[in-house]
């Protein structure tokens, strides 16, 4: 048995999204009051208790999510302007204090990451073993957001409105991380990445080593900027060019090869927005306008890197 | 070649700006409709996926909470007023020193934090306020921009070198089930000169941010 699992932080997530549905269904100013509190109530079932659900009930549910957002029934509340006066009063008078239940949660992630796993009482699991770097972030969530709500004398509530105030921010692009990965897995299983590593080995003069290395470090940009994840790339290219012509037809070094081959598709996470968690919803966090200045901010850090890559697959790969 | 349609979709309906989650439902459906599925299949798979990728935005959801209620008790300006208080501080170094933390946290295979429980409470208003004088929005974008990808390229680049927990252990399942002999130690070797070559090109972009920010703004006013 197993005291703390992931899925013990995803039932909390359910209960506050379930919470700032709750709040959203009780603002009559909210200007899509209905649609923004049922999205948000769906969405809290499908965190909760996704896992008791049979699959294609929540494939459902997320179809409902999808129509909601898409006819616009999904809308921040009304913005409540905060007076300057007062932030910066209650700023001096807390102080520094402010700041810890922030250094709060890196502080337990990373003990926690360390020293979290293997601890047994009477042969109880205390944590689950496999994401205990992720199970330590949220035990450092949850421990700040009590100390939060101390330090501030705010009541539980509070956590729902200013946290449900956050959320509305970003709105439905929450759950477009969850979507593409999704999609990614339906191409995967229906074949699309056999078809493209296909296209691009017989499109290249893949006999030139050289060729070989330039082919498969674009087409894990290519691959992970249609995808989103280079890690769904890494086993389509490697198998489809990597494998048959860098290590099998010109003897490279697949670990070598391996390891430079998805860091170069990671280059293509960096200016795709099917990425949407690392390149869309921080827009929306920032409160940045449009979907694309984290993209424009990293294109050239990306191609700095890639052809880093570039350059030290085809110096070391046929060498070492 | 058919295959390719549910692509095509996602292109188009990036292009023409229609919802990106209706346009991803599309391109789903599409593609496991002409790959034979029933839609059946289609729903259950899209259910069972969704539900297997959560973890991606929980670290995300649970920190909104903490975020909101401290901003309220004004967190950003008390982070602000700490910054104006180091001298050397600007806003490139502040994002140069968050990529490189970053960066030796997840050598570790640890996650110090993300855009939610790091760059929006902490490093983005750091790195403004580092800033003297008034901000122009253009600046605030290219900064918060800026921010947001520090976190990123500090995220990706230095993985697993010291502990494997993630990409290298995925490199390694892969290359043993297709047959192929490679050690941990080898791929994680391999991996050291881009860490540091990321940390050099971090340098590079985030002191042309600094360069840009300490331009004066072009006055606007009619010479007399």
């Amino acid at each position: 048995m197993t005291l703390l699992t992931l899925e013990t932080f995803f039932r909390i997530t359910g209960l506050f999204l379930l919470g700032v549905a709750g709040r959203i269904a009780s603002d009559r100013t909210h200007p899509a009051r209905w649609g923004s509190a049922a999205f948000w109530a769906v969405l809290a079932v499908i965190f909760g208790a996704g896992k008791l659900l049979p699959p294609a009930v929540v494939g459902g549910l997320v179809v409902l999510l999808v129509i909601l957002a898409a006819v616009r029934q999904v809308a921040p509340a009304r913005a409540v302007e905060s007076d300057p006066v007062q932030l910066e009063r209650e700023s001096n008078r807390l102080g520094n204090r402010l700041v810890g239940p922030v250094l709060l949660v890196p502080a337990v992630a990373v003990i926690g990451g360390f020293t979290l796993a293997g601890w047994q009482v009477g042969g109880v699991t205390l944590v689950e073993a496999k994401p205990v770097s992720q199970i330590a972030l949220g035990l450092g969530c949850v421990a700040a957001v009590v100390w939060a709500l101390r330090l501030t004398r705010e009541r539980p509530v509070a956590a729902l409105d200013e946290g449900g105030r956050l959320l509305q921010l970003i709105s439905w692009t929450v759950i477009l991380p969850q979507m593409l990965a999704a999609l990614g897995g339906i191409f995967a299983r229906a074949g699309v990445g056999e078809v493209i590593a296909q296209l691009v080995a017989s499109a290249l003069p893949v006999q030139f080593p050289l060729v070989a290395v330039l082919a498969y470090c674009t087409g894990m940009v290519i691959f992970t900027v249609l995808l989103g994840n280079a890690f769904a790339a890494f086993p389509i290219m490697t198998l489809g060019i990597g494998l048959p012509f860098i290590v099998q037809a010109h003897h490279g070094n697949p670990a070598i090869m391996g390891t430079l081959g998805m860091l170069a598709g990671y280059c293509g996470t960096l200016v795709t927005p099917m990425a949407a968690n690392f390149n869309i919803v921080p827009m929306r966090l920032l409160e940045l306008p449009g979907d694309f200045a984290v993209i424009r901010a990293q294109v050239p850090f990306a191609l700095a890197i890639w052809i880093f890559n570039v350059a030290v697959m085809y110096a070391c790969v046929y060498r070492f | 070649m058919i295959k390719l349609l549910g692509i095509v979709l996602v292109a188009v309906g990036f292009a023409f700006r229609v919802n990106t989650l209706l346009v991803v439902l599309a391109a789903g459906l599409t593609t496991g409709l002409l790959a034979g599925f029933s839609l059946t299949d289609l729903l259950a798979m899209i259910g069972q996926l969704f539900v297997d990728q959560r973890n991606l935005t929980l670290s995300v959801l649970l920190m909104l909470p903490v975020v909101g209620v401290l901003e309220k008790h004004g967190l950003q300006q008390r982070v602000a007023a700490l910054i104006r208080g180091v001298r050397a501080a600007t806003a490139g170094r502040v994002l140069w020193m968050y990529q490189m933390l970053r960066g030796v946290s997840s050598m570790f295979g640890l996650n110090l934090g993300n855009h939610a429980s790091m760059v929006r409470p902490l490093i983005a208003p750091m790195a403004e306020a580092a800033k003297p004088g008034e901000l122009a929005p253009a600046d605030r974008v290219a900064i918060r921009a800026h921010a947001a990808a520090a976190e990123n390229v500090g995220n990706f680049f230095s993985d697993d070198i010291v502990v494997a927990v993630a990409a290298l252990l995925l490199i390694k399942g892969f290359f043993e089930a297709a047959g192929v002999e490679v050690s941990l130690r080898d791929l994680k070797l391999w991996g050291l000169p881009t860490a540091a070559w990321v940390l050099a090109v971090g340098w590079w972009r985030y002191a042309r941010l600094d360069r840009r920010l300490a331009k004066k703004p072009v006055n606007e006013e009619p010479k007399p």
